[in-house]
């Protein structure tokens, strides 16, 4: 069997592992500057498609075309994120079972815009292997639903990669700390990502990692601290800060240039007060700076209900395992949200135990899709990984009640069969409608599709279809039907409520390659032309703010720099773009430092910069 | 093949818990998709079936409850046809035992409930959940002990005293879910069976 990639497609970074031989150990693929984080990020910019760390750094610079956290709008469609829509930078659209983006001047699904990361990762594997790599087991939320899934499972095809497997984020941590770490016993694994939380309890024994329930919200991250910390801010600084903000005429919130920046400094802020008690949050806006001391006390204050409603989902996955807290004998940690410290705090209250977190918890899920793919390439033969469906399948009765076939937390693959029959004389359609949730009602719950059944004209009730609905390994619904009587498959038409037809798929793979599919020399320049206009911006900043600050010789090599700079931007050589970038760093060093030694003594408050410079020390 | 043949087993009520997860595990690891990944396409549909087949049949034969709950249906030909059945009826008698609770029921969907009634529908609710604990000890113990020493004449009896009891405990699951309804709380683990 050829070679398989474990993925971890994340909401804020993914990441590709693969089983060493040698060492039967998962190691995670480092890119060629060494860095293993990739954030999930994808700039569509003039010049073509940037992703990862260049794309991140343009986020603020050219927020309407940089699409992050792209996980959270994967197989939903504009109804289920009217709520976001709000906090979005970039542009959202109806779209006929799903949503596109506006970006770039094209749309795009959110699928394409995953299989751009996809695409890197894969490139990141090939070159480290130095040959073609087409197979893939990709990693999701747990809680994720039918239609997520799949549009997980399209945007492998349309990354040029075939899905072998979709395996649980929590699950996939499970065999990574099982390899080593791991006792016999029950334990629960936690996993708070940057958009999504999971919980998942599992009986692990023999080398068989059985999961026996598994619960969570697809929609609750480390971005949702993010965000209440960036209100809390915004109103901060429009409070403290009126009068200048309304001397130079900056509206923050109408900004989405400063929004970003106000976003990524509270995600900043947030990481450092995981280590800290207390942490200062600067940021530069035109006429002065920003500037604000956070406690931890703060931000836990602000972010207690988010915690909070993590609980529950716990609570509800040990009653559906029917064990209690006291069961549970290890807890494992996942997910770069788990190094809050309330998190951990309150996971420990919960379970009265202290959790494992010895494996880093932004890569042990991309180390367990390490691990399934080295189990499906026949690598390892003694650990199964034994998963559960996470909401209950269903098909829509009379009344509109939900008619459970499969209840949430079976062992897949499983299979449920039903007989349908006509209730009027030469009806040649029946209708199914496939539902997925908890609710009773059908409204209540997440359309999966309709099934139309074709038979032949008979008198009523004469037609015996049976109909199986299978779900598999990956947790996708498979649909067939039979008629009873002649034996013969009836046939089906899926019509599904969300998600991308066969031909839009085809379509997106195609396109996929003439995108710019550039070369790495092509990709290269657009991140180096990047990071001259970040340079460019942030010595434009520092000159108008603190520009009296230095002598008139440093300003004028500033400027001669900045010249050179701007010239070299628009040609096409990435040598000396690099060089010039270089050279206004170095040019402003001085200037930078004299500018953050004021912003640290400004703890006075908001006045200029300069005015404070200009007192008597 | 029924769930019992599944796992080589006789069709008997008792079974240790430890030998069936053990047994599980091995046939997982034989019928597992994740073993198959190269075979063809109808040979990995096979062994898709059959490990959604192991997988039912142990989910049902673990639970002692469901345990009983199949074997009726399998006793009576209706293993096959799941769900296509009505629920079995309850005794008359406790029907008519549960008349008048039914009756405070019904006022307390009509009205609001006062704290006298409240407290009422609690203390009803108590007594029953005990009832119903009852009722599910002597299902899997003396009832089902009843089935696995019957000799081939005995057997209908023993069938109909389980299938009584699986009612019975039906039915005072329902009454008990539409206590809580009436309270207006939860009764955990109960609600999601109703559908």
């Amino acid at each position: 069997m050829s070679r398989i990639i474990g993925i971890d497609l994340g909401t804020t970074n993914s990441l590709v592992a693969y089983v060493e031989a040698t060492t039967g150990l998962p190691q995670v693929i480092p890119d060629a500057e060494g860095r293993r984080l990739l954030p999930s990020v994808v700039g569509f910019t003039p010049d073509g498609l940037i992703v990862g760390e260049a794309a991140r750094r343009q986020l603020a610079r050219r927020s309407a075309d940089t699409v992050y956290s792209v996980k959270r709008l994967m197989g939903r469609d504009y109804g289920d994120l009217k709520d976001e829509l709000a906090y979005l930078p970039f542009h959202l659209v109806p779209a006929d079972g799903t949503v596109k983006l506006r970006v770039g001047g094209r749309e795009v699904t959110p699928a394409e815009v995953s299989a751009v990361v996809l695409k890197a990762l894969k490139d990141r594997a090939e070159r480290h292997f130095g040959e073609p790599v087409d197979k893939a087991v990709i990693t999701v939320p747990a809680y994720f639903n039918d239609a997520q899934r799949q549009a997980t499972r399209d945007a492998g095809r349309i990354a040029g990669l075939d899905v072998v497997r979709i395996v649980n984020e929590p699950t996939a941590a499970s065999l990574a700390y099982g390899l080593q770490r791991l006792k016999s016993g029950v334990i629960a694994v936690y996993d708070l990502g940057g958009g999504t939380f999971d919980v998942s309890i599992l009986r692990v024994k023999d080398g068989v990692f059985e999961v026996l329930a598994t619960n969570g919200d697809t929609h609750l991250g480390g971005d949702d601290f993010d965000r209440v910390l960036l209100l809390w801010l915004l109103e901060d600084l429009q409070s403290c800060h009126h009068a200048e903000l309304a001397r130079d005429g900056v509206e923050v919130a109408r900004d989405p240039e400063l929004m970003q920046e106000l976003r990524l400094a509270a995600e900043a802020a947030k990481i450092r007060l995981s280590a800290d008690e207390r942490t200062t949050l600067t940021l530069p806006l035109p006429g002065f700076t920003y500037r604000r001391d956070v406690t931890r006390a703060e931000v836990e204050r602000l972010i207690e209900p988010l915690v909070a409603r993590t609980l529950n989902p716990c609570r509800r996955a040990l009653a559906d395992a029917g064990l209690t807290a006291a069961d549970i004998e290890q807890v494992v940690l996942v997910g770069g949200s788990t190094r809050v410290p309330l998190v951990r705090r309150r996971v420990q209250e919960l379970f009265g135990r202290t959790p494992h977190s010895q494996l880093n918890p932004d890569e042990v899920v991309a180390l367990g899709a390490a691990v399934q793919a080295h189990i499906l390439a026949g690598g390892i033969t003694d650990m199964l990984l034994l998963d559960v469906t996470p909401l209950s399948l269903g098909i829509e009765s009379l009344g509109g009640i939900v008619n459970v076939l499969i209840p949430r937390n079976t062992t897949v693959p499983t299979s449920a069969r039903e007989m349908f029959t006509t209730s009027v004389d030469g009806q040649t359609l029946v209708d199914l409608h496939v539902v997925q949730g908890e609710r009773e009602l059908v409204k209540d719950c997440r359309s999966l599709g309709r099934f139309e059944l074709r038979i032949e004209p008979m008198p009523a009730g004469m037609p015996k279809i049976e109909v199986t609905f299978l779900i598999d390994a990956n947790g996708i619904l498979q649909v067939q039907a039979r008629e009873q009587r002649s034996g013969k498959a009836a046939s089906i038409e899926v019509k599904p409520t969300y998600g991308l037809s066969e031909t839009e798929i085809e379509r997106m793979i195609e396109d996929s390659f003439t995108y710019a599919e550039a070369d790495v020399e092509t990709r290269m320049l657009i991140e180096a032309r990047n990071e001259a206009d970040t340079v460019l911006t942030h010595a434009g900043r520092a000159l108008r703010q603190g520009g009296d600050l230095v002598t008139s010789a440093e300003r004028a090599a500033i400027e001669t720099a900045v010249a050179a700079l701007r010239a070299a931007r628009d040609s096409d050589d990435r040598d000396r773009i690099h060089e010039a970038t270089t050279g206004v760093n170095r040019a402003t060093e001085h200037l930078a430092e004299v500018l953050m030694d004021a912003a640290l003594k400004g703890a006075l408050g908001s006045r200029r910069a300069t005015e404070i410079l200009k007192e008597p020390q | 093949m029924n769930f019992f043949e599944v796992f080589e087993l006789p069709r008997r009520l008792a079974i240790d818990g430890d030998q069936l997860q053990r047994q599980f595990y091995a046939l997982a690891r034989r019928t597992h998709p994740d073993f198959h990944q190269a075979a063809p396409p109808a040979e990995r549909a096979a062994v898709e079936e059959r490990a959604a087949l192991v997988n039912a049949a142990y989910r049902t034969l673990r639970d002692p409850v469901a345990r009983v709950d199949y074997l009726v249906r399998l006793e009576e030909g209706r293993a096959t046809k799941e769900g296509s059945e009505a629920r079995p009826q309850a005794p008359p008698a406790l029907l008519a035992e549960m008349f008048e609770i039914q009756e405070a029921l019904a006022e307390a969907k009509a009205g609001a409930l006062d704290d006298a009634a409240r407290d009422g529908l609690r203390e009803q609710r108590d007594r029953l959940r005990e009832r119903y604990a009852a009722e599910e000890t002597r299902l899997r113990g003396p009832l089902a002990e009843r089935w696995d020493a019957a000799s081939a004449a005995e057997r209908p009896a023993a069938l109909a005293a389980l299938k009584e009891a699986l009612a019975t405990r039906a039915y005072l699951r329902t009454v008990i879910a539409d206590l809580a309804e009436a309270l207006g709380e939860e009764e955990p683990g109960v609600a999601h069976h109703r559908h």
